[in-house]
């Protein structure tokens, strides 16, 4: 056993140096020389081959992908559900990192957009006169370059209501008509006065999901929130410390504290953990699905045609071809269909995403559906309402959806109990550290 | 397997001048110059067999890790020397040192190491020892033994992704089960995703649910490999079953304990997938104050996340010269302890 020992010394010592550097460093293999705006060379679609397409969330696609499949044998198409978009964005950034691994469609949060647009060559070119005009122009600008060159088509668009749960402000003593409830949170004042009483009636509830979720609603209300019109970053704006503070003076009482998106805000919707959340179209299926679908006995859930301080837009996503595709054209023929408006509309019907087309907004069934599960509220026409109220476009700047990551964490330490100045220190040294 | 192939050769020069060829009629002389010529080429090159083929049998370890250990190391110093464009992806110019000024002077970073040394002393020490006590128990004779030792073994199988599902549902802050039992019991819940501690503390404890079986496997293969006859003597000696443990098996397994040391402490400094599933927030950034975040995740949110390729590949690189230096002063240490329980 002891010459043995001797032995081990050596080896040892070598295999653990070995095993440090490979483990350590592997992770970094990556990173390619190529050209990352090269087009790849296009081939037909093999026999068993597929489109691919990646989403995040729920974007309604499975019946309407299998509606595509059955018409068109040659391009089938197969999709890849990935549940968070953070989780995605990530997975996105290392395949282009690598420059291999993408899919032929990506999926991409509204606000990534900017990033993609800011390195445009690296994306599709997917202007055609068959699109013109589709989208309302607010959604086919923040896709479109400088150039003119559109790299991403709209599948929806987020115009926000407030949901509420009609049961708990009866219980509140509240009014509970939709009617009624719009009446009393025009602005963000009443909104949070409400909430005010809406928690001293309901000890052990909050007044909304998340305070991430009421700083994300309030920053869609921003001309500028972190970036100026030439993408300079500034975050040390009057404005966004007021909201900040805004937000952060409410933690206490009105917020569940809960991030948006963990499993203990996942829990709140069905243990009466709030009344009210900021409710773009595409929320209603979040909502059905955390609640349960039939809703829990007393559960009532309504929307009210109303948001604090004027109307906002959180969210609606785009489909974007990378240039590393190597079926472009059917990726664009098969984009070009299910961003259509009768496609969009079928998703409205089935999940409660608002579409982001123009002919589908003036539709007349769109402007009669009612949402059973909302207590039969006149979806089609609150949301419509709500799409029209939207006075402020946010500018979004590359650095967006990075610096909105800090600011929500920046959120996110006050309902942990870290002190909101020292937490926004922290957040201007995060956003610093991003430049 | 070296020293069968040399005899071998050697039988094959011999008798290889007799290979029936009819020799050309001539000077006699002169062939078998040629032939010892020929006879000293064989040689020669059975010689080089003799020295060259050992390295050509562990070649392939060291090709691989020239590809996938030596290349990166290197090619990851190099990015650390540059910077990143963020909008293409792509390498930007050199800036010198300036990344590793940048990390290291990030507090961050330094909470990072913190975080990443806390939740290994609080894993790989316990860890290791209670794997010895379970090997220990396991190298009784038992009923079902292999039932015994295949389920220490379950939660290695089980996928660290899942783990931490499972793990999450425990942890929750309001709604997880270990709170709902403890508010039950009229006791304060544990604010696990906020306090830097528990949050440690939890971490820790799926990692060891994970590991300790398989350390505890191959420390069951070295006590077996222990001679019987040592215990035998030991007991006609009058020593008990403690005495024993402390005198016969821990001593005879110390080139297997020094190895898991190793591999625990590298494995210990690199802990990932637990701190970044177990955060609840949409960054994932082992919580929003850092709170957990280790040195990994703070190498893997510099280069995925905020897109610093260059600043990445320099924590990589300070981490990297951490763990050696750490593997080797562990390394010392556990000679130094293990030698002295010998004397």
């Amino acid at each position: 056993m002891h010459h043995t020992t001797a032995g081990l010394r050596r080896p040892t010592r070598l295999v653990a140096s070995a095993a440090v550097a490979s483990l350590v460093l592997g992770m970094s293999a990556c990173g390619s020389s190529d050209d990352p705006t090269k087009s790849a060379e296009q081939q037909k679609l093999g026999e068993g081959e597929s489109l691919t397409i990646t989403t995040f969330g729920e974007f309604g696609y499975d019946a309407l992908i299998e509606e595509w499949n059955a018409a068109n044998p040659d391009i089938q198409v197969k999709q890849t559900k990935v549940s968070l978009w953070d989780d995605w964005k990530n997975e996105l950034n290392t395949n282009l990192q690598a420059g291999s691994g993408l899919p032929d469609v990506v999926a991409v949060e509204g606000d990534f957009m900017p990033a993609l647009v800011a390195a445009p060559d690296r994306w599709v070119d997917l202007s055609s006169d068959e699109v013109e005009g589709r989208w309302l122009d607010f959604k086919e600008e923040a896709a479109t370059t400088p150039d003119g060159a559109l790299l991403g088509y709209a599948t929806d668009a987020g115009p926000e209501a407030i949901c509420y749960r009609a049961d708990l402000f009866e219980k509140a003593g509240l009014p509970s008509d939709r009617a009624e409830v719009a009446k009393l949170m025009t602005t963000w004042e009443d909104y949070f006065a409400l909430g005010e009483k809406f928690v001293k009636a309901v000890p052990g509830s909050a007044w909304y999901d998340a305070s991430g979720s009421i700083a994300q609603a309030m920053l869609n209300q921003v001309e500028f929130p972190f970036e100026q019109a030439d993408n300079t970053v500034d975050v040390e704006n009057e404005e966004l410390k007021a909201l900040y503070d805004t937000v952060t003076s409410h933690v206490p009482t009105l917020s569940t504290k809960a991030p948006q998106w963990s499993d203990d805000w996942s829990a709140g919707f069905k243990k009466d953990g709030f009344a009210t959340i900021p409710c773009p179209g595409w929320m209603r299926s979040n909502i059905r699905d955390n609640t349960g679908d039939p809703a829990p006995k007393g559960v009532v859930w309504d929307i009210a045609d109303v948001f604090p301080g004027g109307g906002g837009n959180w969210g609606g996503s785009y489909l974007a071809i990378p240039k590393t595709s190597k079926h472009q054209a059917e990726a664009q023929e098969f984009i070009t269909w299910i961003t259509a408006p009768e496609q969009q509309l079928k998703i409205f019907a089935s999940l409660g995403n608002f579409p982001s087309q123009v002919e589908a907004l003036e539709d007349p069934e769109l402007l009669k559906a009612t949402d059973p599960y909302f207590n039969d509220a006149p979806a089609g026409e609150i949301f419509s309402n709500r799409a029209a109220a939207i006075e402020v476009q946010p500018y979004h700047g590359p650095l967006y959806s990075d610096i909105l990551g800090k600011f929500q964490d920046a959120i996110n330490r006050v309902d942990q109990g870290t002190d909101p100045e020292k937490s926004w220190g922290t957040f201007l040294s995060d956003v610093a550290a991003l430049q | 397997m070296t020293n069968s192939t040399a005899p071998a050769g050697d039988a094959a020069t011999a008798t290889s001048p007799a290979d029936g060829r009819p020799e050309p009629p001539g000077d006699r002389r002169r062939a078998r110059a040629a032939g010892d010529r020929r006879l000293l080429r064989r040689q020669r090159r059975s010689r080089w067999d003799l020295k060259l083929s050992p390295y050509l049998y562990v070649s392939p370890f060291f090709v691989l890790f020239a590809l996938v250990g030596l290349y990166p190391l290197l090619y990851t110093g190099f990015l650390s020397l540059f910077d990143w464009n963020r909008a293409y992806y792509v390498r930007g110019e050199f800036i010198g040192l300036d990344n590793y000024r940048f990390v290291l002077t990030d507090p961050v970073f330094r909470k990072a190491l913190v975080n990443t040394f806390s939740i290994f002393l609080m894993s790989s020490v316990p860890q290791v020892v209670l794997a010895v006590a379970v090997a220990a128990l396991l190298d009784n004779r038992l009923r079902g033994r292999t039932f015994w030792r295949m389920s220490v073994l379950l939660p290695f199988v089980v996928a660290p992704t899942a783990a931490v599902l499972i793990f999450g549902s425990l942890f929750a802050d309001r709604y997880g089960m270990i709170n709902q039992l403890l508010t039950e019991v009229g006791l304060e819940p544990i604010r696990w995703h906020v306090d830097r501690w528990w949050s440690h503390l939890a971490i820790a404890g799926m990692v060891n649910w994970r590991w300790t079986g398989y350390n505890a496997l191959i420390f069951l293969a070295a006590m077996q490999a222990v001679p019987r006859d040592l215990y035998e003597a030991a007991s006609l000696d009058g020593a008990g079953r403690i005495r024993q443990f402390f005198s016969v098996t821990l001593p005879m397994i110390r080139p297997t304990m020094i190895f898991v040391i190793i591999t625990s402490t590298i494995g210990g400094l690199q802990i990932f997938t637990e701190p970044r599933l177990f955060d609840d927030t949409p960054n994932r950034e082992g919580g929003p104050d850092h709170q957990y975040m280790t040195s990994t995740l703070y190498i893997y949110v510099k280069g995925i996340e905020d897109q610093f390729y260059g600043r990445a590949s320099a924590a990589a690189w300070i981490l990297f010269l951490i763990i050696v230096g750490i593997a080797a002063l562990n390394f010392a240490i556990t000679r130094f302890l293990t030698r002295r329980s010998v004397s």
